[in-house]
Order: structure tokens, then C-alpha cells, then sequence
């Protein structure tokens, strides 16, 4: 009896002995939630196309550790209770090595407690800074932050002369974080809010908010939102006919504000990555380079204009490969400490410098001044 | 007083746009006791068809007309295909399958159409209007225009035409409607095609300033909804005026008390009203003539 029950065990550890080579050759399992449908589609549609461009590519050229790359994208819609359950559904059926996704702010810090507590390294494609502050152990981001846009706005605001500025933000996610950052580096800064008004998103008139800021005495206005609220602020104050200079943040980006917001949008300047400028770069920065082929792969392959939210999404799908191979293994924590040992890597949001007390890595250099003139970016610095 | 002016106009075009949401809610709700959440995919629909209609190089006149043909279509299939199936099912069923149609028209919207906002040029102009120092767009005075013109012809077809009397005698009462030789079946669906039109009229009036995209009706059709309730749900005039009353109530909160509570400050006045008079501003009290 005791002999058999022996040589059952013999046997089902030389299955398992057998069965280790198969499982090297496993794809590695990479996750990913995005909006890709919902009012962050526009951020989460060009995210989705870019992992899937560069799994693809990354595949073609042999995987990563010998093995290839498997992709499980789920759509939370800009939901975070959605976003929740795919992060659980992540770590719990698909069973995902880490995660590169969160569209949002609302949808990552939804989903940060699922993936902390199964110890999978998650990079986030949203711009809150409260995603690496405090540091959580596992969780990453490649976007600017909205405290650096804030530090960049009233760096440029200082240098025209002014200091007293008007807030006007949106209530939702990202604009109520970077409203908070601005109010807090405003004073570091040596910048006066003088009025700090908001509006929900989805609503389609500001002008009583722009009102009460035209009442304030304000030199400047900042507007912390992305999407159609920023387009309908700049043409309000252009129906106001307030002669103040306006600045939106990195998240209206794209090509569509400068369409939605119309002639409104002249003169308009935001701080953002080098990609919305990569021909305007000077051939000594080093993104140009990396900027211009991811430019030059998406645009061929998408038949789509290059954004930069996209651009986040190569970031942390190339950060996750780095790392996975300098760790030379697909165990979370060894990833997680491939990945906070990063060093120089250049990606189209920056140089990327991380520590155990920097999950993101930037700094204000990775940020440009730009200005909209005839209805296109142009670099000011 | 610039302010005030400034403030009033912001107000009744917001405040127009929820009117006539409203007023499609009750043109249903009268002629079926239908609640048709979908209401504000008439208004998406009418703004994204004239967008696109007008990118494949048609003129805006021709793409507004296509586009409230468009609503009116998808109004009658709601008829046909949801509602009246479900005829005799309890309120709550009806209401779930109005949610469940708006779904449907915007996942269908958003793989026709693209998931991008939107904007319309400005029918007159872009170059604002200064009226006692305020600045007010052109389109605004269209989307105001546009309100009362609707609302008016509203008025003249309900109690000027025979077509019009047979919807209030069916709103009144089906069953004598019935027995007095009106097809009440018609009459069902003429509601649902004038509220859709409406709502399509609404929202090619609309978009040149508000932008639009295909998840726009959602948020619509909950202020139409306050709107109609504030009104007393199953009265034109309450509508409009529960729609404008909802619009001045943002705009005034947002300017004068908090922009950040500015909603919350909206739903309370609306909570208050209900409290105090549950049947709306303008309802009928619910006394059973027997």
C-alpha cells in the first residue's frame, strides 16, 4: 500500500518534471482595462490599438525571454466599478504576470487595491498624481502628472508677468485632482488663485463660472479637464470676450480640441508631451527619435493621427518588456524590482528616472510649452 | 445687470434644450403612460445624423431634415417593435424597455457614427451679440427661437387640428377614444414620432454650441425626466416651463452660489418642490372622476 502510494507520487513528479518545458514556452500573460468606449474613448481607443500594435511587433520579433506575449484587453467603459471587476477577473481567471492599463484616474485607483493585494505590477495610464502618491509597492504610471502641468502653467504664467490666476475645472476625476495640485503648488509657485470655479462633466455652458472669474480680477485662466469640457470653456471665453490668456492642460492633447474648440482655440497654450511636436524638436533631443517611429508605426498602421494617449500606453507596454527581461523572470515582485530600478529609458513621454520612492520617473523637462497657432501646435519651449 | 443678462441667457438655452426633452416625455406619457427614457437618444440622433450627413457634403438644411426623418424612424420602430409588444405590461416593464431601447440606439450610434464629439458651424455666425453687456451667441436666440416655435406649433396642432383632438381624447381617455372610432394605434405612434422630432429638432439646434457625441442622450434624457417631473409629468406647459426652470436654476446656482454644488443645489430645489407640491408646478392633482 505505502509502496504504491510512493510510486503515485514518483509518477506525478515526473509528470510535472515533463510538463516544465511546455510551461516555459506559455505565452506571458500581459492585462490590460481601458476605456475604450464611454467619455474616455478618445484616450482608451488609441491606448487599445497601441498594445496590440506592439505585441504584435514585440511577437514578430521572437517575444520576450523566448516566449510570447499574450494580451487580455477588457473595455470598462470609463466605469470603475467595472474596471474593478476586470481587475479582479485579471488576477483571478486570466491570472496575468501584470498589468499595463487604467485609462483614467477613476478607473486605476478603482482597480489599485485588486492588483496590490495580488502583488501584480501594474503600470497606469492616467495622469492623477495620488496613483504614485503615496507609493504603492506595486503600482507604476507613465503619464505626466497634472502637479507637473499645474508647475509648468505658472512657471509660464511667471514669465509673462502675471500671478494672479482663475480656476475653473471639472468635478470629475481628472479635474478635481489637478484643480487640488494647482491649489497646493500655486503658493510654491507664487501664484495667486483668485477664483476657483467648476463645472460637472457633460455640462455644456460656463459662461456663469467664466462670469464670476471675469469679476475676479484673474490674469490668466487655467482649465483642468479633458475631453468636450475644455473645447466648450475655450469657446465661452471666447464669446465672453475675455482678453486673458487661457491654458488647458496635457489632457486636451489632441488634434480633436483644436476641432471641437474651432477658431476659439487660437492663441490657446498647454504644456504637453514631445509627441504632439515631434518634427518641431531639435535633432539633439533624444526623444525624437523614439517619438517619431512610434509616430511613424501607428500613423502607417491605424490610418489615424498619432495622440499622446497612445503614446503612454508604448511607454508602459515597453517599460513592462524591459523590465520582464532585466528581471529575466516573470515572478511580480522581481518584475517590480526591474521596474523601479529603471534608468534613462527614453520614451515618447519623456526620460523615465524611477526609484522605490519615484513609480513615475519624469520630471518638468519632460513637459513642452506649446501654443496653438493656425489651428496647429506650435513648440515654444 | 450684465451679469444677470449674462447669466438669464445661459440659463433659458440650457434650459430650452431640457424643455423640449420635457416636453417629449410628456407627449408619450400622455398619449401611453409610457415613460420613454430613450428620449434623449432623439436628440443624439438629431445632432450626430446632421454631423455626419453634413461631412458626406450635404447642406445643413438638407442633413437637419434627414436627421429628424432619421429620429422620426427610430421613434416609430421603438413603437413598433418595443413598446407595443409589451402592451398591457406594468409600468416599471415599459420604463425598463425605453432603458434598455436607448442601449441600443447609442451602441448602434456609436458603431455607425464614431465614438469622437462633434461639433455643427453656428447656423448665423460665431460672432457674439452684445445685449446690455452681456455676450450672447447668435445660436442661442435659434435654439430659443427654435424652442417656442415648436411649443407653438405644438399648441395649433393640438387643439386646432382633428388629428390633434384624437391624441387628447386618446390621452383622456382610450377606451371611449376607441369606441368613438379613433385608431388609438396611430394615435401611439404619431406621439412617439412627434416626440422624436422634437427631440432631433432639439438637438440640431443645440449642438453648434453644446458639441455633441454619441452618449450625449443619457444625461438629457435624467434633466428632461427632473425636468417633466418639476413640471408635473403629463402637461406641455409644465414641461416647458419645468425645463427652463431647471436651466435658470443651474446657470443662477453656478454663478451666484457655488459652481461646485451648483447640480446639488438644482436637485434640492426640485426635491423641495416635490415635497411641497408632488404633482409638479403645473400638475393635475390625481383625483378619480368616477
Amino acid at each position: 500500500m505505502i509502496r504504491r502510494r510512493l510510486l503515485q507520487g514518483v509518477a506525478t513528479a515526473g509528470l510535472l518534471l515533463a510538463a516544465q518545458p511546455l510551461a516555459a514556452a506559455e505565452p506571458i500573460k500581459i492585462g490590460s482595462f481601458l476605456s475604450v468606449t464611454g467619455p474616455a474613448s478618445f484616450l482608451g481607443d488609441p491606448e487599445k490599438r497601441t498594445l496590440e500594435l506592439y505585441v504584435g511587433k514585440i511577437n514578430a520579433a521572437g517575444g520576450v525571454l523566448g516566449r510570447k506575449l499574450e494580451l487580455v484587453v477588457y473595455d470598462d467603459g470609463g466605469d470603475a466599478n467595472n474596471a474593478r471587476t476586470f481587475a479582479t477577473r485579471l488576477v483571478e481567471s486570466d491570472k496575468v504576470v501584470a498589468v499595463v492599463g487604467g485609462t483614467t484616474t477613476a478607473t486605476t485607483m478603482a482597480a489599485i487595491p485588486v492588483l496590490e493585494d495580488a502583488q501584480v505590477p501594474f503600470i497606469s495610464l492616467a495622469g492623477g498624481i495620488e496613483i504614485v502618491e503615496p507609493v504603492k509597492p506595486f503600482t507604476f504610471k507613465t503619464p505626466h502628472t497634472d502637479r507637473m502641468a499645474c508647475e509648468k502653467i505658472f512657471e509660464d504664467v511667471k514669465k509673462r508677468g502675471l500671478s494672479k490666476v482663475g480656476l475653473i475645472s471639472s468635478t470629475a476625476g481628472f479635474g478635481a485632482s489637478m484643480r487640488n495640485q494647482c491649489l497646493k503648488v500655486a503658493p510654491e509657485r507664487g501664484i495667486q488663485i483668485v477664483a476657483d470655479e467648476r463645472y460637472a462633466p457633460g455640462d455644456t455652458d460656463t459662461t456663469p463660472q467664466l462670469n464670476k472669474i471675469k469679476g475676479s480680477g484673474a490674469q490668466a485662466i487655467v482649465n483642468a479637464d479633458f475631453g468636450q469640457g475644455p473645447a466648450i470653456v475655450t469657446r465661452n471665453v471666447k464669446q465672453l470676450g475675455l482678453d486673458l490668456p487661457l491654458y488647458q492642460s496635457h489632457g486636451v492633447a489632441s488634434k480633436s480640441f483644436i476641432d471641437l474648440a474651432g477658431p476659439a482655440a487660437e492663441g490657446v497654450r498647454l504644456p504637453a508631451a514631445a509627441m504632439l511636436v515631434p518634427d518641431q524638436l531639435p535633432d539633439s533631443d533624444p526623444q525624437k527619435k523614439v517619438v517619431l517611429d512610434y509616430k511613424t508605426t501607428y500613423e502607417s498602421t491605424q490610418n489615424q493621427p498619432v495622440s499622446t494617449f497612445g503614446g503612454h500606453a508604448y511607454d508602459g507596454l515597453m517599460l513592462l518588456v524591459q523590465a520582464i527581461e532585466r528581471a529575466g523572470s516573470t515572478d511580480g515582485v522581481k518584475i517590480r524590482d526591474a521596474l523601479q530600478a529603471t534608468k534613462g529609458f527614453v520614451g515618447t513621454g519623456g526620460v523615465v528616472n524611477m526609484s522605490p520612492t519615484d513609480h513615475m520617473g519624469l520630471d518638468l523637462s519632460a513637459f513642452r510649452m506649446l501654443e496653438i497657432r493656425g489651428g496647429t501646435w506650435k513648440l515654444l519651449y | 445687470m450684465a451679469e444677470l443678462v449674462q447669466l438669464l441667457f445661459a440659463g433659458l438655452t440650457t434650459g430650452a434644450v431640457y424643455a423640449l426633452v420635457a416636453l417629449g416625455f410628456t407627449l408619450i406619457f400622455q398619449a401611453s403612460e409610457v415613460v420613454n427614457f430613450a428620449q434623449g437618444e432623439f436628440v443624439m440622433l438629431g445632432g450626430m445624423v446632421t454631423v455626419f450627413a453634413m461631412k458626406a457634403g450635404l447642406p445643413l438644411p438638407l442633413s437637419a431634415l434627414l436627421a429628424v426623418l432619421v429620429a422620426v424612424a427610430t421613434g416609430v420602430l421603438l413603437h413598433r417593435l418595443a413598446i407595443e409588444p409589451a402592451k398591457g405590461a406594468t409600468v416599471v416593464t415599459l420604463i425598463i424597455v425605453t432603458i434598455g431601447a436607448s442601449i441600443l440606439v447609442r451602441g448602434l450610434a456609436q458603431i455607425l457614427f464614431d465614438k469622437q464629439f462633434h461639433a455643427l458651424p453656428a447656423f448665423t455666425g460665431d460672432e457674439p451679440l452684445r445685449v446690455l453687456g452681456a455676450a450672447i451667441l447668435p445660436q442661442s436666440l435659434w435654439v430659443l427661437g427654435g424652442a417656442a416655435a415648436i411649443v407653438f406649433g405644438l399648441w395649433l396642432f393640438m387643439e386646432r387640428t382633428l388629428l390633434g383632438k384624437a391624441v387628447r381624447a386618446t390621452a383622456a381617455n382610450r377606451l371611449a377614444a376607441e369606441l368613438v372610432g379613433i385608431d388609438t394605434r396611430l394615435v401611439l405612434a404619431l406621439a412617439f414620432a412627434v416626440s422624436a422630432a422634437i427631440g432631433a429638432v432639439g438637438g440640431i439646434l443645440v449642438t453648434p454650441i453644446t458639441l455633441t457625441s454619441y452618449a450625449v442622450g443619457t444625461l438629457l434624457a435624467l434633466k428632461g425626466f427632473a425636468a417633466a417631473m418639476l413640471g408635473g409629468i403629463g402637461n406641455p406647459v409644465g414641461a416647458v416651463a419645468g425645463g427652463l426652470f431647471l436651466g435658470l436654476l443651474e446657470a443662477f446656482a453656478a454663478g451666484w452660489i457655488s459652481s461646485t454644488y451648483k447640480d446639488g443645489v438644482a436637485f434640492l430645489v426640485i426635491l423641495l418642490v416635490l415635497f411641497l407640491m408632488p404633482q409638479g408646478l403645473f400638475g393635475r392633482r390625481a383625483v378619480e372622476r368616477v
